[in-house]
């Protein structure tokens, strides 16, 4: 026993070395993860600010020029300087100088005195068709404000329901509250890929592989000490990305640390089980870095990061079950907003754990198998 | 510049490809995988959102808006006994948002109006909660418009908003996601094919060889260009292929355009990938910086789901030495809207100076000395 944990030991410091010795490779492990968190957390907002849009008016009337004031005066839109005909607009949709272009006619406010619908045309540009979505239920809402404002400026009767409308957990729906803990994932699993998918595959492509299967090592011993390296810059980087997170972007931790800190640990046992499998498929550094991708630009997309797995067809969402990061971003999530701890997390424990399980052993068993 | 000694590098380079397959892999299967991956999984259109309805006292009125939900195709309710349940539902994931009528919901909207409907959403992915708090907003004013009508006093509402979007009328996510994918995915293919090829010829001692030969350095460097090259405008032909007829996205521009502009970025995605191969010299840390430098930059900061006007202004500035924002724009414009000049140029323009200087940071690191 004391002897197997001194050979784990050398091997976990040689690897440990290989990886940290280099000046540029450690350098591209620990800084680029930080300033990855500090860009992207700050880029990846689905908050619209400053959209610039345009407006051709013809109507003469006090009202029109209140709607416009509207949109105006919202943080998400900036006015451009008023467009005199259709074909300014056209041309201003199409040089993508402006997003979003109101349309309105010369009878917009003598509609609305006479108590007949006024119409407004707003024309969006679809190519952006994320953020003319968004746009699109910006303006749904300015519009419904504004009319609530009109029915009781007539004294109309109002309407017999209003719908009240609010969130949990993220109470002003800020979106970067979702998508730091979802950048924490990414990094961690970033960091972990970086570590260990090339590991083994460079080692053969170097030939000093097989002097370590000619060790006294059984390959379960080369296993964990190659793992273990993966483990430790996993957790010491993922501990700082979190503490980033919370304490320069304030996403506010209501959940156990405990209960993210084991997600942590089954995440990085899941991931660097993967990396592990991939490097020891891989002959060259070449088809791990291919292996690397083929992996981690999938796991990233259908992780929920971005896009709700809801949203994908049944099919895929079969295929999310193998993805780790799936489970990690739920356990984070849970953790940073939802106020879960462990009793919640078991769904999402056991899922990475199996995936660690049967890639290890993949990996394992591969390390024999692949010489020549 | 030697047309013969370029000839001979470069089919010295295909051999290598032709040993490592992996090379083939990265130009032909990766798109092919990541377009059939992200082309049926990334989808922003929310359908089928699970909705919990607790209503304290059922009535015909209650029951006409619970149906109104129930006939959208947008929504897949689920009827709980009381507010607590829901809550629980709501907490384990089983339902996206709560949508509760009170036992006075009737008695006040018969009586006094402005009887409140109650919709709780769960605010941890904020864009799709607003997402579910427009389609429900929008149910709902159906719902008041047909309750009018029934009562024989339409309601005239103030101002409609007749929203007209161009280029892509039904907002099918798919057809605005397919172009910037295809910007992410060849910025995987241009770095992923070039990143190691110096580095692997540093590392097996291999670039002695070349060394001693009469070679000048741009001609080794354009001997690792051109198949590479050839393969990655191999891989983007058969992307546009299979965004056109299996993805059905329409292509509005011309297809000299389309190329053009593909052939240009092509050359800078290798060129960074060149870059990264002739500065870190090791594989390992050419292929770490290629797995830092490429993917996550290009797909958060290239404008494809990030809208980079809401950026900060620092962070805007940073997006331009992104080679994958100027080719989602270009792409966006050529497939969706055609080909319209005053977009294509600056970014082609953008992507001219990046190309410009990734090449250059090349030839120049490139020593041709051994130290």
């Amino acid at each position: 026993m004391r002897a197997m944990l001194q050979r784990v030991f050398a091997l976990v410091v040689k690897e440990l070395l290989a990886l940290l010795r280099d000046p540029a490779s450690r350098a591209v492990l620990i800084g680029p993860p930080i300033i990855q968190l500090i860009v992207f957390g700050y880029a990846a907002t689905f908050e619209l600010k400053h959209v610039p849009f345009v407006v051709y008016n013809q109507d003469q009337g006090q009202l029109s020029r209140e709607l416009v004031a509207r949109f105006a005066g919202a943080p998400s839109f900036d006015l451009l300087s008023p467009v005199h005909s259709q074909e300014a607009i056209e041309r201003a949709i199409n040089d993508k100088s402006a997003l979003m272009a109101l349309d309105i006619g010369p009878n917009f406010s003598a509609d609305l005195e006479r108590g007949q619908p006024a119409h407004v045309q707003i024309i969006l540009d679809g190519r952006d068709s994320n953020t003319a979505a968004i746009a699109m239920g910006y303006v749904q809402s300015i519009v419904t404000q504004f009319n609530r404002e009109q029915f009781l400026r007539h004294g109309a009767k109002p309407p017999t329901t209003v719908l009240l409308d609010r969130a949990w957990f993220n109470p002003n729906l800020d979106s970067r509250w979702f998508i730091v803990p979802g950048i924490c994932g990414i990094l961690t699993l970033l960091v972990s890929m970086l570590t260990t998918g090339l590991s083994v595959a460079r080692e053969r492509e170097m030939g000093t592989f097989d002097q370590l299967l000619v060790t006294p090592m059984p390959p379960a011993e080369i296993l964990l000490g190659k793992a273990l390296p993966g483990f430790l810059v996993g957790t010491a980087e993922g501990s700082l990305i979190i503490f980033m997170a919370v304490f320069w972007f304030h996403v506010p931790f209501t959940g156990s640390l405990l209960g993210l800190y084991i997600g942590l640990l089954c995440f990085l046992f899941s991931s660097v089980g993967i990396g592990l499998m991939i490097s020891s498929l891989a002959v060259t550094q070449q088809q791990g870095l291919l292996g690397v991708f083929l992996f981690m630009v999938p796991a990233i997309v259908l992780s929920g990061f971005a896009t709700p797995i809801a949203n994908m067809p049944p099919a895929v969402q079969y295929i999310t079950l193998l993805d780790p990061l799936r489970y990690f971003l739920i356990i984070l999530r849970g953790s940073f907003l939802e106020g879960g701890g462990i009793a919640l997390f078991g769904p999402q424990y056991w899922p990475l754990l199996t995936i660690g399980v049967i890639c290890m052993i993949i990996a394992g068993s591969l390390f024999r198998k692949r010489i020549g | 510049m030697n047309r013969m000694r370029i000839k001979g590098l470069i089919r010295k380079e295909a051999y290598e490809i032709l040993r490592d397959p992996s090379s083939i892999a990265i130009a032909f299967v990766l798109p092919l995988v990541l377009l059939l991956i992200f082309g049926y999984g990334v989808s922003l259109d929310a359908r089928s959102i699970a909705i919990a309805e607790v209503v304290d006292q059922p009535t015909y009125l209650t029951a006409s808006f619970l149906a109104e939900l129930e006939h959208s195709p947008w929504f897949s309710p689920t009827l709980y006994p009381d507010q607590a349940s829901a809550e629980r539902a709501m907490m384990r994931g089983r339902a996206q948002a709560i949508l509760w009528l009170r036992s006075d919901f009737t008695r006040r909207a018969l009586s006094s109006g402005e009887s409140p409907i109650h919709l709780t959403v769960n605010g941890v992915d904020a864009n799709q909660a607003r997402i579910i708090q427009n389609y429900v907003n929008g149910t709902w004013q159906a719902w008041l418009q047909q309750q009018a009508t029934l009562q024989g006093q339409p309601l005239a509402v103030p101002v409609v908003a007749d929203v007209r979007i161009w280029f892509n009328p039904a907002l099918t996510s798919r057809e605005y996601l397919i172009p910037g994918l295809i910007a992410i995915i060849m910025t995987l293919i241009g770095a992923l094919l070039t990143a190691l090829v110096v580095a692997r010829e540093w590392e097996r001692g291999t670039m002695e060889g070349i060394m001693v030969t009469p070679v000048a350095k741009t001609e080794i460097l354009l001997g690792k260009l051109v198949p590479y090259f050839v393969m990655g405008m191999g891989g983007m032909m058969m992307s546009t292929a299979m965004a056109v007829f299996l993805f059905h996205v329409p292509l509005r521009g011309s297809l000299t355009v389309l190329v053009g502009t593909s052939a240009l970025f092509l050359l800078t995605a290798l060129g960074m990938g060149l870059a990264i191969s002739v500065l870190a010299r090791s594989q390992f840390v050419a292929a770490m910086v290629a797995i830092v430098a490429t993917f996550l930059p290009a797909f958060i900061l290239s404008g494809f789901l990030f809208d980079i006007r809401s950026m900060p202004r620092v962070i805007q500035i940073l997006t331009h030495i992104v080679a994958a924002r100027y080719f989602v724009a270009t792409l966006q414009t050529s497939f969706l809207a055609g080909d319209i000049r005053s977009v294509i140029l600056p970014n082609v323009l953008g992507l001219a100076v990046l190309c410009a200087v990734f090449l250059g940071l090349s030839v120049l690191r490139f020593r041709k000395r051994l130290d």
